[in-house]
């Protein structure tokens, strides 16, 4: 059978100073062996200490980025095999506080998601049936509303590491996802938030958000819409 | 572990961030001071993953009606179910759907710009007569795009959430139900929640198959925590074994690929379910589907090397429409078969999916502890959700009809807790409250004896597969008893090796190990004493439904010692709340 190493970040704030690496060597059991599997053999069989995040196991729930060799990524959804390589370094998601080992603190990332009022907002009375939308319309929110707040984006972004108050790449996916929602009157009072100085003008468009992404959704590009949508407003 | 207690005060606090606790939670929200408590962060629960829609009678491509759906739930349910609850919430859909549409769920649309809807297994319209369009759905998404809208939704109207904080213990005053224990998982610090009502939406316990399509999460700690204050499980043999897990995986493949025009497959081309449900075919209800998949492999008819599974053939309704209705599914077939289902079928088999009873309630999801002579409230304690049963579901729940539970019963028991919390006053806490909790933690944190999970829990897996799956026996059911209590002794002399404050996983899956433990002993002894099949409960020794000795739900409590299952029954409620009642008939489709 064939074995990969995996070098695993740790630390536990209750009894280390610094942060190490342990090594491990994981057997990859059968074709397919996905890196979740291969955590899970790690604290199910070699090491119960060690710890990390994860509930759906199927790429939905986003409860397990993590950064591997470098890039960020979900372990449920990624096979070892398709790394193309015998030695792994695991780390937590870069640029988030590590509270231990691989699970990091998220109530920031959160926080910023919610700041920019992900929910329908409306002015007009509500229909007694439905509100109707048109598919074209429906299509609108495709790409946008798939987005799990794995936080692959907002750890992978400079402009997130650099401004610790920047809302980051997925929470200007969400504002986007509501303001092109046909049913939604509240774009006046999402683009002042999204146009503070902490907002979307930090972002470089160098697109490591869309790279990081493993829903393969584009925050750059609602970040573009964003802006001109700002810029035709000024005129 | 230190035993510091944090105290707060709420009016409402809901245990479990699913569908069923965050609508509970914004509609509690609404009128008074409501917490939610999760093990992990709201949009991480396992409604997150539910996919392929949810039911009401719409009508907005074909006629339909919402005595069609009830009577379609009783009859799936082989009419365990309680009718009054079943016309509670079939009567109640659409506007619930019409509810969730107004904030903000994205659901797909006709191309008048009506909410879309697709045929589900078992739902019919004229009470049997054809299949019909009743699920609502936002692509394969349906749960991730209703999780999201209510916890933003909830964020809105000020709910206070406290995420991975884990509960050990439901607290009582008196008979009364004053609140609940929890551990938080972040710094390992205790609280406690003094409730004037609180709502348990803590979702399934399927985590104890080995082959399953549930989240890490789904231990059944609700009931766990329920049971050991007094409450029962209800129907607690009733798991629903969905047909088209992947093959090796257990992960789910909606049964909306079907709703699409997706078929199953023999090892000789063979589109068997015609000769099994000749009127709706590959959309016959998930048990008679499983068991018809399980009979073809019986009789050599698999496909694969050991002839043991079934495939599942979409491509032909075209790569763009699965594309725009299923991209989901073409994603997980990739990832856990290898395969693109664009151009080959998805091989399948059964795996548990679903609990269909939980704490009973009635359809104001008041708790509720009974028998054969009657029944009485428990005091302050609301259950919803997949924890829960209001009894709509019964031997065998429909497709799209949890999601629809989620937000009927869930909706209900936010607007009863916050009416119960405006009723009465906060009852104190006993002077020791949350000892039991605590002894509990503590005995897990310091607990330096020999097993370890990773071993438990696969034994204990392994066994229920086996013995307590798709077929049942009187043999393999007690051989599965007597396993499980093997695996509870050796929970006294467990190791946790982890010792640490911060997120200490190896603890958590510990406490969550035991609560799987009890749970399992409880079903199976359930499932021991009900000689008869029905629904999702197949006994090969007794192959046919008894309905002079076995029309009532099961109850499992526990006996004094906390650990040892004590079956009773309680009367189906037969009689709906205005139409007439759905006599037993056999089911056939
Ligand atoms: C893959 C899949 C697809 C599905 N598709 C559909 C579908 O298309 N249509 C449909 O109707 N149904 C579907 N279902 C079923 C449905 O999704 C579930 O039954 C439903 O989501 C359960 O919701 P819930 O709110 O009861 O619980 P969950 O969403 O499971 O939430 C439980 C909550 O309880 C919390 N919790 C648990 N234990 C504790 C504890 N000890 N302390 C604190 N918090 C705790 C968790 O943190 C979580 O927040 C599907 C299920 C699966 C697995
Ligand atoms: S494109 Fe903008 S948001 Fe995305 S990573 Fe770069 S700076 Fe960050
Ligand atoms: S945009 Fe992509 S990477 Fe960012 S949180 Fe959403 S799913 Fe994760
Ligand atoms: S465990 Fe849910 S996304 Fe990976």
């Amino acid at each position: 059978m064939k074995t990969v190493t995996f070098e695993v970040f740790r630390y536990d704030p209750d009894k280390d100073k610094e942060a190490y690496y342990d090594t491990f060597q994981v057997e990859l059991r059968r074709p397919g062996y996905l890196l979740l599997d291969a955590l899970n053999q790690i604290k199910w069989e070699l090491d119960p200490t060690f710890t990390y995040r994860r509930s759906c196991r199927e790429g939905v729930c986003g409860s397990d980025g993590i950064n591997v060799n470098g890039v960020n990524m979900l372990s449920c959804m990624t096979k070892v095999e398709d790394l193309g390589s015998d030695h792994l370094v695991i780390q937590p998601l870069p640029g988030m506080n590590v509270m231990r080992d691989l699970v990091t603190d998220v109530d920031d990332f959160f926080n910023k998601f919610i700041t920019v009022k992900p929910y329908i907002i409306r002015k007009s009375p509500n229909p007694d049936k439905e509100i109707y939308q048109s598919p074209e319309d429906r299509k609108l929110l495709d790409g946008l509303y798939e987005c799990i707040l794995c936080g692959c984006c907002s750890s992978s972004c400079p402009s997130f590491w650099a401004d610790k108050k920047y809302l980051g790449p997925n929470a200007f996916l969400r504002a986007w996802r509501y303001i092109v929602d046909s049913r939604d009157e509240g774009a006046e009072e999402r683009l002042p938030i999204l146009n503070d100085k902490h907002g979307v003008w930090r972002c470089h468009t160098i697109y490591n958000c869309v790279e990081a992404c493993p829903k393969e959704l584009n925050p750059t590009d609602a970040i573009v819409k964003i802006r001109k949508m700002l810029l035709d407003q000024q005129i | 572990m230190s035993v510091k207690i944090e105290y707060h005060k709420f009016d409402v606090v809901v245990v479990g961030a699913g569908g069923a606790g965050l609508n509970a939670a914004q509609v509690a929200s609404q009128y008074c001071k409501t917490a939610v408590v999760s093990e992990v962060y709201p949009t991480r629960s396992h409604t997150i993953s539910a996919q392929g829609g949810i039911s009401a009678a719409l009508g907005n491509l074909e006629e339909d009606h919402w005595h069609w759906h009830m009577f379609d739930t009783v009859k799936g349910s082989d009419y365990l179910a309680d009718q009054d609850s079943c016309e509670y919430m079939t009567r109640l859909a659409p506007e619930m759907i019409i509810a969730l549409e107004h904030i903000g769920l994205p659901f797909s649309r006709t191309p008048e710009g009506k909410i879309a809807q697709r045929p589900f297994g078992g739902h019919t319209a004229e009470f049997g007569k054809r299949a019909v369009k009743r699920a609502c759905y936002a692509a394969d998404r349906t749960g991730h795009a209703m999780l999201k809208t209510l916890y933003e939704k909830s964020v809105d109207q000020g709910t206070h959430f406290y995420s991975e904080f884990y509960a050990l213990e439901l607290l009582m005053n008196e008979g009364q139900v004053n609140g609940v224990l929890c551990y938080d998982i972040q710094n390992g610090e205790l609280h406690i929640f003094n409730a004037k009502a609180v709502v348990f939406a803590t979702g399934g316990n399927c985590r104890v198959f080995q082959t399953n399509s549930n989240a890490h999460i789904n231990t059944g700690d609700g009931l766990a925590l329920a049971m050991r204050k007094g409450c029962s499980w209800s129907d607690a043999e009733f798991f629903q074994f969905h047909p088209t897990g992947i093959y090796g995986a257990g992960n789910l493949i909606t049964e909306g690929v079907r709703g699409e025009g997706g078929i199953l497959l023999n090892a000789q081309g063979e589109r068997f379910m015609e000769r099994y449900a000749p009127t709706i075919k590959d959309l016959a209800p998930r048990d008679i589907v499983s068991r018809s998949m399980a009979l073809e492999v019986l009789e050599g008819r698999g496909v694969g090397p050991n002839k043991d599974h079934v495939l599942l053939k979409i491509d032909h309704i075209g790569a763009e429409n699965i594309m725009e209705k299923l991209p989901g599914i073409h994603e997980l077939s990739l990832v856990f078969a290898g395969v693109d289902c664009t151009k080959e079928p998805i091989p399948v088999n059964p795996t548990a999916h679903y609990q269909n009873g939980g704490i009973p309630t009635n359809y104001h999801t008041q708790v509720i502890k009974g028998n054969m002579d009657g029944e009485e409230y428990v005091p302050g304690l609301f259950a919803a959700g997949e924890c829960a049963s209001a009894s709509v579901h019964g031997a065998n729940r429909l497709g799209t009809n949890s999601l629809l539970d989620l937000v009927v019963f869930g909706r209900t028991a936010g607007e009863q807790a916050a009416k119960y919390a405006a009723e009465n006053s906060l009852v104190g806490l006993v002077d020791n409250a949350g000892s039991e909790g605590v002894a509990n933690i503590n005995k897990y944190a310091n607990a330096n004896g020999k097993h370890t999970f990773g071993e438990i829990w696969g034994e204990l897996t392994d066994v229920m597969q086996k013995k307590m799956s798709v077929f049942r026996t009187e043999e393999l059911m007690t051989e599965c008893y007597a396993t499980l209590n093997e695996l509870e002794a050796k929970m006294d002399d467990y190791k946790v090796n982890d010792k640490s404050s911060v997120y200490n996983l190896d603890l958590i899956e510990a406490l969550e190990l035991n609560n799987m433990i009890l749970v399992a002993k409880a079903c199976t002894s359930a499932a021991i004493l009900r000689k008869e099949s029905r629904g999702g409960h197949f006994r090969d020794d007794y192959p046919d439904r008894d309905d002079a000795n076995f029309l009532k739900h099961t109850e499992v409590y526990l006996e004094e010692d906390l650990k040892t299952p004590r079956v009773d029954y309680r009367n189906v409620r037969q009689k709906p709340i205005s139409v007439e009642t759905f006599p037993p008939k056999p089911r056939v489709y």
